[in-house]
């Protein structure tokens, strides 16, 4: 168990990288308590998984420094890292038995073998596989499969971190959610830090206390799950969280107001700083159909069970809004109002509102 | 709705029509030899099992039997684990990749009777780079046309020359089918370099080894052109395998009855083998 410090991490894949374009990760520095759990969310190709092979050893960063608690590990191999991980496609060795798959990482360590057996032991229990323990693990689901590659990072009793890479991806729907919340519990249980990478909001939000934002090799928020959702640092978070995700309109700022289409919007508190491309940000959950507000055509009502999506345009601007009840019905003329707590201005995509205080 | 008519047999002839010209209809009259005798004229006279007696009794076969498998045993034994280690050290990624396919296809891309004048050339005592080499530079008796230790060593290393590249392309694609997730796995499992061969190359390479067995299998077991170019079964009958042996009988004695016995008899010991083999390396994944 450990506290795991990136601190001006950079990578590159290019041998000399000239501009910040070449970089596949562009300054990171965070700091992740001991025993938490915490996720990267982002789209392919935003680099979580390049930080992953960092943090695991796999990659070499091209400059920077991690620390496992104040053990600076930077230059070890994986094997003296003491991390688990968790690869997308179940690895699992496919000639031994599910308990010599889960010894193995204990007896390449040369543990002792009645040590073995006790942790294997526990370790079944914790994922329920006591009854597969001696068929060949090659037979398996997929789910159990990733199980026990799961079950290898667990046991040994020494592990820093478990870290997760889209672990989920080729697991059936219906066994996705079962295997979600055991790794809920197993991270109560055995207390480890763990990292998740996922592009999947849903698995993200539901495992971690904490969740990482990344977009093109930079973190764009650190936060609990509701803060990324009630007050979004950056346009691009508030667009990928969020189904569907935030309204980002064109916008003008005047004193503590936002001009929108010709129309006068309230905000949550003053707009900072001058200069750049100012845009407007708020949720579809914070759209409302009132007398007064700015006047919009409905285009389309998406029933999507809980509750209504509706897609409008503001003169030439589309907008979402969701609606728990009272639908307009489609091409019809209606007002829309942004509460204004939750609306908020950003420039060059960055939050550019403070927020009043209450 | 499920209806039921004939047509698909329609389907099925030509392919019947194929396997019947150039295999059963072959295939039979060959067993229609085995079981007669002929002087010549078209004359044909019953003789029953009385040729696959003889054979099976023969001295000379169960010599040329006796060859055939030592031949096919030494080649087995070295090729697979050369093959195994050259596609283990030949590199993942990058600009050698088509470099290495190439040279390694190379062998395999010559026409089998060159083969065998190449090898014939390259090692005769006197001509020959190697046999020039290995005679008057090492000083080392060498005479593949006299002695049939010199032979069965030229035979061997040429069939090594030829066909290890089989065993590596296939071990080699077997290789490079494994996700690089297994490998990062490994090595945060601490296994070692055995382990990871043990336990995820070869698991892996399992499917294609056997085909690469099998291959190699039947075709040194059949093997006819190239011994026959570069030793001609010779010196005295040390080299002469069966398909040799049997070409010797067929057509320099035209003996074809006792030959058609012996082509069945050779054809069933091919059949029988590779299913034991097939059998033997398959059956873990029937659990």
């Amino acid at each position: 168990m450990a506290q795991i410090t990136l601190s001006n991490l950079k990578h590159s894949y290019y041998p000399n990288p000239k501009g910040p374009d070449d970089y596949a990760l562009k300054e990171i520095d965070v700091t992740w308590r001991d025993g938490g759990a915490y996720a990267l969310l982002g789209p392919s190709g935003c680099g979580k998984s390049t930080l992953l092979n960092i943090i695991s050893g796999l990659l070499t960063p091209s400059e920077g420094r991690i620390l496992f608690d104040d053990r600076d590990v930077t230059q070890l191999p994986p094997d003296q890292r003491n991390i688990a991980q968790v690869f997308q496609f179940p690895v699992i060795y496919d000639t031994m038995t599910v308990r010599e798959n889960l010894a193995f990482p204990l007896r390449n360590r040369g543990a002792e073998p009645g040590k073995i057996t006790q942790r294997v032991q526990e370790i079944a229990q914790m994922l329920d596989v006591v009854e597969m323990l001696d068929i060949r693990a090659a037979g398996l689901s997929p789910d159990n499969k990733q199980k026990i590659s799961m079950g290898r990072g667990l046991v040994r009793d020494d592990v820093n971190v478990v870290m997760f890479d889209e672990p989920l991806t080729v697991i059936d729907p219906h066994l996705k959610w079962k295997l979600r919340s055991k790794l809920k519990e197993l991270h109560q249980r055995v207390q480890a830090t763990m990292i998740y990478v996922t592009h999947d909001q849903t698995e993200a939000l539901t495992f971690a206390d904490e969740v990482v934002v990344m977009q093109e090799g930079e973190v764009v928020q650190i936060g609990t799950p509701v803060e990324l959702f009630e007050r979004p640092q950056h346009t691009f978070v508030g667009h990928f969280i969020g189904s569907p995700g935030m309204n980002v309109l064109p916008c003008q700022a005047v004193g503590d107001r936002a001009m929108f289409e010709g129309h006068e919007v309230a905000l949550e508190g003053p707009v900072t700083g001058d200069g750049g491309t100012l845009t407007l940000g708020v949720r579809p959950e914070h759209v409302a159909i009132s007398d007064r507000g700015v006047p919009a055509h409905v285009t389309k009502v998406s029933d999507v069970g809980r509750h209504f999506v509706v897609d409008a345009m503001v003169g030439q601007t589309p907008l979402k809004a969701v609606l728990d009840h009272d639908a307009p019905e489609q091409g019809s003329e209606v007002r829309l109002s942004f509460k204004p707590a939750q609306t908020r201005v950003y420039r060059d995509g960055w939050i550019a509102t403070q927020e009043r205080a209450s | 709705m499920k209806t039921e008519n004939q047509k698909a047999w329609l389907f099925v002839i030509p392919v019947l029509a194929l396997v019947a010209f150039n295999a059963l209809i072959p295939m039979m009259t060959v067993v229609n030899y085995s079981v007669q005798e002929t002087f010549g004229n078209n004359q044909f006279f019953w003789e029953g099992l009385g040729w696959f007696e003889q054979i099976l009794r023969s001295d000379r076969f169960q010599a040329a039997l006796g060859r055939q498998f030592m031949f096919t045993i030494i080649i087995l034994s070295i090729e697979v684990p050369l093959g195994i280690i050259v596609a283990l050290s030949m590199p993942r990624k990058g600009f050698w990749v088509p470099v290495c396919l190439v040279l390694m296809a190379l062998p395999m891309l010559i026409p089998w009777n060159v083969v065998g004048s190449m090898w014939n050339i390259f090692t005769l005592p006197k001509i020959g780079l190697l046999g020039y080499f290995l005679n008057d530079v090492l000083g080392i008796n060498y005479d593949m046309t006299q002695q049939p230790i010199s032979a069965w060593i030229t035979v061997v290393v040429m069939d090594v020359w030829h066909w290890t590249s089989l065993v590596v392309l296939l071990c080699y694609a077997g290789l490079v089918s494994i996700p690089d997730a297994y490998y990062q796995a490994a090595k945060i499992d601490g296994a070692s370099a055995w382990s990871v061969f043990r336990y995820i190359q070869l698991p892996k390479m399992k499917a294609v080894l056997t085909i690469a067995v099998l291959l190699r299998f039947m075709d040194s077991f059949n093997i006819y052109t190239e011994p026959f170019v570069l030793t001609g079964g010779g010196p005295g009958n040390s080299t002469t395998l069966l398909s040799i042996d049997l070409v010797k009988i067929a057509l320099g004695q035209f003996d074809l009855g006792p030959a058609a016995a012996m082509s069945l008899i050779y054809f069933a010991i091919t059949l029988l083998v590779s299913w034991v083999f097939y059998v033997l390396m398959t059956k873990d994944d029937q659990q």
